[in-house]
């Protein structure tokens, strides 16, 4: 499945979520759609998925959608723990897994072909998790995950799809900080 | 961690309060056994504070940053341990974008008559020094009258946008 289609398919389900995301998936999200309400600053080492719990727990009325990565949330594996004893019922966990640090020179992440993300999520306590490897289940499946309580994870099969630029000086800037405290403040 | 009855403590019930008059919500934690007894028991029995135990330090960081973004308050209560294991993640989330991250940090092996400067302990030693280098502002509690700051501390913290830390140094009481 490449991860540009399978963005675009999302971009179809989300309205007024709040969407973190990291490295090239949140640069492709970035272009594909570029709103207020995506969270961009996660500081790297593995923490969309810790960034995300807290904005699902202080947000409980918002729906809050993580893209992460592979790689990231290997870093941060305690936080799947974390996250299904917290019980946030917003909160929706994308996994997409290309096998390798595709932005730090692609190399493979440990465990490529034998680690099991949603094996990882269920044992942790999640309470829904599911693995899409082609696009077209994706689009007919799509919904009905988002509409499962969370927390609820998704490991996404993907490849890369058109290389978007990795516009690091605007995921770091405050103006895009500031855009996003001001869309959640409206909200 | 034992209470030395040679000096005087802080009071736990006093450092509620103060986090209280601060309108901290949430308390995001991994155990401290200097701050266990006085702190963390009677917070998880607290109905006025929101409890999130985390597996791992760093988690609480991106947790009481993410949570500053609707003004929802939050402090991240650990051991020194935690902190050193978390300095990047202060480093990006607190400093780099001007997060409001209030820490409170238990320093274990500290010896409770002595200054951290003159602690046996090499863990206890450096962590002024690591926050100096950090550029980190940050109060020692160990007084009971060291409580009376907290409370305007994490209101200048979260009016400024900046992260910081209360050292306990001596276990409440």
């Amino acid at each position: 499945m490449k991860r540009d289609l399978a963005l675009k398919v999302l971009k179809q389900h989300v309205n007024n979520e709040i969407v973190v995301a990291v490295y090239q998936t949140l640069f492709d999200w970035m272009a594909i759609n570029p709103r207020d309400l995506n969270y961009v600053a996660t500081g790297a080492m593995g923490q969309a998925s810790s960034h995300g719990l807290g904005l699902a727990l202080a947000n409980p009325k918002k729906e809050v959608l993580v893209f992460d990565g592979d790689g990231s949330i290997l870093m941060n594996l305690g936080s799947l723990v974390t996250i299904a004893n917290a019980e946030p019922k917003n909160f929706h966990h994308f996994i997409f897994e290309n096998g390798v640090y595709e932005v730090n020179g692609a190399h493979p992440i440990p465990g490529h072909k034998k680690v099991d993300f949603g094996a990882m999520a269920k044992a942790a306590g999640y309470r829904f998790v599911t693995v899409f490897s082609d696009i077209e289940t994706f689009e007919s499946e799509v919904a009905e995950f988002l509409k499962q309580p969370g927390p609820a994870m998704a490991v996404m099969k993907i490849e890369a799809g058109e290389p978007y630029p990795r516009d690091y000086d605007t995921i770091h800037s405050a103006l895009v900080r500031e855009k996003f405290r001001r869309a959640l403040q409206s909200s | 961690m034992s209470v030395n009855k040679d000096v005087q403590h802080p009071s736990g019930q006093a450092i509620m309060e103060a986090l209280k008059q601060a309108s901290i919500q949430f308390i995001v934690s991994v155990p401290d056994i200097v701050t266990s007894d006085g702190l963390l028991w009677p917070i998880s029995k607290d109905p006025e504070f929101k409890l999130v135990r985390v597996c791992k330090e760093d988690e609480g960081v991106s947790i009481c940053g993410a949570m500053s973004y609707n003004k929802t308050r939050a402090l991240l209560l650990m051991q020194q341990t935690g902190l050193m294991d978390s300095l990047n993640a202060i480093r990006a989330i607190g400093i780099d974008y001007q997060l409001p991250i209030c820490m409170m940090v238990g320093l274990q092996g500290k010896e409770p008559h002595k200054l951290s400067s003159q602690s046996s302990s090499y863990g206890v030693r450096i962590i002024q020094p690591v926050l100096d280098a950090m550029q980190i502002p940050y109060r020692v509690i160990e007084e009971p009258e060291d409580v009376q700051h907290i409370a305007t501390d994490i209101e200048k913290a979260y009016q400024t946008s900046s992260t910081f830390v209360f050292i306990i140094g001596r276990a409440p009481v």
